[in-house]
């Protein structure tokens, strides 16, 4: 928590706003996955555009402008969107009255405790800073980064997208005969 | 942030607001007479209240000009009735209009309209980010009118929702891919750094002439405008995704569009035509006086206006696009034009450096 206090530098009203973000960024999140009033995909899809819009106003009180604005544009604008595109294409009704599977919820439990372990193992490993780390908003020191200190990342990362796109294509193109 | 920068934010922002509502309000009534005057008609020409008849010259003139048809068009959107089908999912549906022009308003916030007024920057919020602030906001309004296809739960809204969805997406890249040039050639996404660089090196629209038509004809698509207007082509889909609504429900839609039409010829003023300067009679620098404070502000307002012309002009003189031709001018023509755009910039630039 002490950490936490220390990235968001500055005012009362700051840490007020994390608080207020986290809080719908969690709320929204789990409103994705088990929303007690309803079972529309359209709703959880909703709720999953709320979250990232939350998730960017977090980036926003560490002043890291730039992955803001690209979380609302990337995520919020084009994946989630064509999310709903194909969530409506898709027989709602059928959807809505799907009973969730034992394997299914075992599955899902069983990743969710993994993913939770390693996520509070990194955070018992780090040690408190004495200054939390600024993340600089400015995009023209992210781009040198990108392209001097992370290129070979940056390329795996692109050459999978690249790799995902092309499967995409083999799989739904239509043979010929 | 002290009392000073909120009560002067409110103060702009209230101006802002206030200024592209009168815009709006007025632009509806510039389509119809400019269409009328295109099919040659007349136009809305005898809308008055009845004092006006008593003013000499003036009063049947601006009578004639349909001067207070906005008026009456907006007194009968707040008294019809407010209409909510049979079927409809309830919450989406009062939530489209809404989340529709919520995004067509909050645009204005990074474009600077002026120079600076005494100490005061005539922009509200001088984000380092603004350029992408901008698509981002953009690209939250299609949920309003996917939304508003989605509750209507109706053959037709549907339709146009999710032919708005694909439609806006496949522009939008082509739109972000068009400024990228810009953004080589200036070096910084921040609105009002890219109109001081033009203010010394002349419009961009000079430097970069493919991304400006690129842009221009993307943002007709992200307006849903016609020759890109399949979401409500009324020939096709009634009233596209805003079939059902009626009353101030339906104001709103059509206020976010005339918004979106304000704010992206905002845009392509401040990218590619310099925004608030002249480069004459000492415009194209920050304002010393007030007098040159409000003349830049009016400077950016006309230039503005001439692209909402445009925007109306070309509707009354294109035909609608069919779908396939329009997937395929987005993804096929444009797309690759705009990636060479940007290679052509890059290497332009690394020979001049």
């Amino acid at each position: 928590m002490e950490q936490i206090n220390n990235l968001v530098s500055g005012g009362a009203a700051e840490d007020v706003l994390f608080y207020v973000f986290a809080a719908l960024t969690l709320l929204c999140a789990i409103l994705v996955v088990a929303n007690p009033f309803s079972r529309s995909p359209v709703t959880s899809a909703m709720f999953l555009v709320l979250t990232i819009i939350s998730m960017s106003g977090l980036f926003l009180l560490l002043q890291a402008f730039f992955l803001a604005a690209v979380q609302i544009l990337v995520y919020a604008g084009a994946v989630m969107v064509l999310f709903l595109f194909v969530i409506m294409l898709l027989d709602l009704k059928e959807e809505q009255r799907r009973k969730i599977k034992l394997f299914g919820l075992i599955a899902g439990l069983v990743s969710v405790g993994i993913v939770v372990s390693i996520f509070v193992k990194s955070l018992a490993s780090i040690k408190p800073a004495a200054a939390g780390p600024t993340l600089e908003g400015e995009t023209y020191a992210l781009g040198k980064l990108l392209y001097t200190q992370y290129t070979l990342p940056f390329e795996i990362v692109s050459v999978l997208l690249l790799v995902a796109m092309v499967g995409v294509i083999l799989l739904s193109k239509k043979k010929l005969e | 942030m002290n009392w000073n920068f909120i009560i002067f934010s409110l103060v702009k922002i209230a101006i802002a607001i206030g200024v592209v509502q009168g815009i709006v309000m007025y632009s509806v009534l510039a389509e119809r007479k400019i269409s009328a005057w295109i099919q040659d008609r007349v136009g809305p020409n005898r809308t008055a209240p009845p004092f006006v008849k008593f003013i000499p010259v003036l009063g049947p003139f601006l009578t004639r000009l349909g001067f207070f048809q906005p008026l009456a068009d907006g007194l009968k959107f707040l008294v019809k009735e407010d209409f909510t089908p049979a079927g409809v999912k309830q919450i989406y549906f009062w939530l489209a209009p809404a989340v529709t022009v919520i995004p067509a308003m909050l645009t204005i916030a990074v474009i600077p309209f002026g120079s600076q007024m005494g100490a005061q920057k005539m922009v509200i919020a001088d984000l380092n980010v603004g350029i992408l602030y901008t698509f981002g906001i953009v690209s939250m309004g299609v949920y309003g009118i996917v939304l508003a296809g989605y509750a209507a739960n109706s053959k037709y809204p549907f339709f146009g929702g999710i032919r708005s969805s694909a439609q806006m997406i496949s522009y939008e890249i082509s739109m972000g891919m068009s400024v990228i040039p810009v953004l080589l050639i200036v070096g910084n996404l921040n609105l009002s750094q890219i109109i001081n660089w033009q203010s010394g090196h002349g419009w961009l629209f000079l430097y970069a002439p493919l991304s400006f038509i690129i842009f221009m004809v993307a943002s007709f698509a992200e307006t849903n405008r016609t020759p890109f207007d399949l979401p409500e082509a009324e020939t096709e889909l009634v009233g596209g995704y805003h079939t059902e609504y009626s009353s101030m429900k339906f104001a709103l839609f059509f206020l976010a569009e005339y918004s979106n039409m304000v704010s992206s010829s905002a845009m392509m003023v401040t990218l590619f035509f310099g925004g608030w300067t002249l480069p004459f009679w000492g415009l194209d620098q920050p304002a010393h006086s007030l007098a040159m404070g409000i003349a830049q502000i009016f400077v950016f307002l006309a230039k503005m206006l001439f692209f909402m012309v445009v925007f109306i002009w070309v509707r009354w003189m294109f035909p609608r696009f069919r779908y396939d031709q329009l997937m395929d001018l987005g993804w096929r023509r444009f797309l690759p034009l705009a990636l060479v755009n940007i290679l052509i910039t890059a290497v332009w630039l690394w020979l001049r450096s």
